[in-house]
């Protein structure tokens, strides 16, 4: 690292594969299956009390990785350094252990809670199953802080899911995560099902809780908007590849991957006169299957640039100086 | 526990109009199935070698068949609700329906709900465990068995049985009740019990298949519950739900009785006597039991409706 005087990161992975073995429509029982390179390779850092938005076109292997960083998909390679134990090698004992410290909030902020138990329950569990030595009282004590946190009065604790709008059952969903008191939360497109003005409802109250509470983020979305707002740096992903990481502003302002570029392009402009005038960098082509992805540079196939040297040699993750990791043969 | 959770009051009400909708319902049921059966040609004495028609005369004013139809149901009715007399059988002289039922019932009664708790455990591990263990051997053992246990009609299996246990290895009596030694009971289970455990395991399978993809159940290993927590507390009670529509009327099934068991093993339950009133026109018989099984149905299908709430907070009651 440049800055020796930074502490170091939170987590730390590297060349992460997650692979999974597809059997093909119609294939016979002895043809061997197909594998689906979800994510493959990808290096990241984060650092205590940062937000790493993770962008990417459905499919990209966004949650994958972040389901492979809790351990809830078995990675194929790689390391995942947390707070110095390789989360992908340490037994299951050890893992829960450190589950207590990260914690993970969803799309669909309704049908991610029990729908057969009140919010008081759900946000219970959690505690109860990470500190099993906690009195009733205690228990009972911490939930109605941390409900109250994110807005939801404690005459609403005995209630359902089905009772709250889906803006509600998400700050619950992030009650539900905070109650442990992590270190880091995932946020899974957690606002991608929800209306704007609420959308900003709970994105402002992330960024409140991890100023208070100094938690790292990793926010994962598809709306780069929104991304921008809350990220500190952002990755972007391609068919299970990284194609860049930088800071947000840098990102947005000189994107460096062509990827990247095109991204950046088709976000709409709050302005109508501009958006109309705006050029939008179209990408030829539909995205490749990730059963039988390009060579190469994945993204070759959709690059204007390409060139012979891109089917050739997958280009590495480089740094750009100023933070700004690229891996692009042309730039 | 039900009861608890439903606020008294609430359930009282419930059960209260429930039973307030069965009465007008087997009213109904009393009726369509009285004319039916009386409208059909033929009655309960007429036989091939015909009786002489004085004779024939004097039996059906003996049991009140000359009357017009309305004043019978009328009778029938009456009887009933007053002295809880479901009438004589034509069939089995000097036997009342009552009697047949009392002798009847609890033979059924007990192979019935011994197979359905048999059904209900078997079935149900069954089909747990070939869920959570998805596409592993043990769930392609439980899928082919059950399918395998679907389609054997019982009354091929009932006499499958008896060859293997009785007849080759003399294990067990090849029929009668015994007044219910467990010698007894066992074919019998076995035979009514199979198919129910069956489809009892795919259901199970595959609601709890359905259960284990939906997001709540991401949320929970998301929260970094233990496995069994997250079956157990999460996954099992709403994957139990179709299941449990399923038990109702497949319990009803099991404890109205079965022809094919009673005819087969010669258990003497009311399944037997329910087929044979309706081939001797034993007009009282096949009521009374029609009444039986028109209760049941209605009970177990309010009982069904608890559970759901139970499991279900979204459903009022």
């Amino acid at each position: 690292m440049k800055d020796m005087n930074a502490s170091d990161p939170l987590l730390k992975v590297r060349d992460l594969k997650v692979w999974f073995s597809i059997k093909r429509d119609g294939a016979m029982p002895w043809t061997p299956h197909d594998t689906l390179k979800a994510v493959d390779g990808v290096d990241f850092e984060l650092m205590p009390g940062e937000t790493l938005g993770i962008v990417g076109e459905s499919g990209c292997g966004k949650s994958t990785l972040a389901r492979a960083i809790m351990r809830m998909v078995p990675a194929e390679a790689g390391t995942v350094m947390w707070l110095g134990d390789d989360l992908l090698s340490i037994s299951k004992r050890q893992m829960n252990a450190h589950r207590k410290e990260m914690q993970m909030i969803f799309q669909d902020p309704l049908a991610s809670l029990n729908p057969r138990m009140t919010i008081g329950q759900i946000v219970a569990e959690p505690l109860k199953t990470h500190f099993p030595n906690l009195k009733d009282k205690e228990v009972k004590q911490r939930v109605r802080e941390v409900l109250d946190r994110v807005g939801i009065l404690p005459n609403m604790i005995n209630r359902y899911p089905h009772e709250f709008s889906g803006g509600q059952c998400q700050r619950i969903g992030i009650a539900r995560a905070l109650v442990v008191k992590p270190k880091m939360i995932i946020c899974d497109e957690p606002v991608s099902a929800l209306d704007v003005s609420i959308q900003a409802q709970v994105i402002n109250l992330l960024m409140e809780l991890q100023e208070e509470m100094g938690l790292s983020l990793i926010f994962i979305a598809h709306d780069l908007s929104v991304v921008k707002h809350i990220s500190t740096r952002v990755m972007v992903l391609y068919l299970g590849n990284v194609m860049e990481i930088s800071e947000s502003d840098q990102l947005y302002r000189a994107p460096g991957h062509p990827y990247t570029e095109a991204l950046i392009s088709a976000v709409p402009i709050p302005d109508p006169k501009a958006e109309a005038s705006k050029e939008v960098m179209l990408l030829d082509a539909d995205l490749p299957s990730p059963l039988n992805p390009p060579s190469g540079c994945v993204f070759r196939t959709r690059c204007p640039h390409a060139k012979d040297i891109c089917a050739q040699e997958k280009p590495m993750l480089t740094d750009r100086g100023n933070g700004q990791q690229v891996a692009c043969h042309l730039r | 526990m039900v009861a608890a959770l439903l606020h008294g009051d609430k359930m009282f009400n419930f059960i209260l109009r429930r039973i307030a909708v069965a009465i007008p319902t087997l009213i109904i049921l009393l009726i369509a199935s009285f004319w039916l059966m009386q409208t059909a040609p033929g009655g309960p004495f007429t036989s091939e070698r015909p009786l002489p028609a004085q004779v024939l005369a004097n039996i059906e004013a003996k049991y009140g068949l000359d009357q017009p139809i309305y004043k019978q149901l009328w009778d029938y009715v009456v009887g009933i609700v007053t002295q809880f007399d479901f009438g004589p059988s034509y069939k089995y002289k000097d036997r009342s329906v009552n009697d047949i039922i009392a002798q009847g019932f609890p033979v059924t009664l007990t192979y019935g709900v011994i197979s359905f708790v048999l059904a209900i455990i078997v079935g149900g591990i069954l089909g747990m465990a070939a869920a959570i263990r998805q596409n592993s051997w043990l769930d392609y053992f439980a899928v082919g068995v059950t399918i395998g246990a679907q389609v054997l009609p019982n009354f091929v299996m009932a006499p499958i049985l008896i060859l293997i246990f009785t007849l080759w290895l003399g294990w067990l009596p090849g029929g009668g009740w015994n007044g219910g030694q467990w010698e007894n009971i066992i074919m019998p289970v076995i035979a009514l019990s199979t198919s129910y455990m069956a489809s009892i395991a795919r259901l199970t399978r595959s609601s709890m298949l359905e259960v284990l993809r939906s997001n709540f159940i991401r949320t929970a290993r998301a929260k970094g519950l233990p496995d069994r927590t997250i079956i157990f507390r999460h996954a099992l009670k709403p994957a139990l739900l179709p299941v449990i529509s399923y038990l109702g009327p497949a319990f009803v099934g099991m404890v109205t009785g079965s022809f094919i068991i009673d005819a087969i093993f010669g258990t003497g339950g009311i399944g037997y006597f329910y087929v044979n009133s309706a081939f001797n026109r034993d007009y009282a018989v096949m009521m009374g039991l029609t009444i039986l099984l028109g209760s049941m149905t209605i009970l177990f299908n309010m009982v069904v409706d608890i559970l759901y709430a139970w499991i279900d907070p979204k459903i009022r009651l």
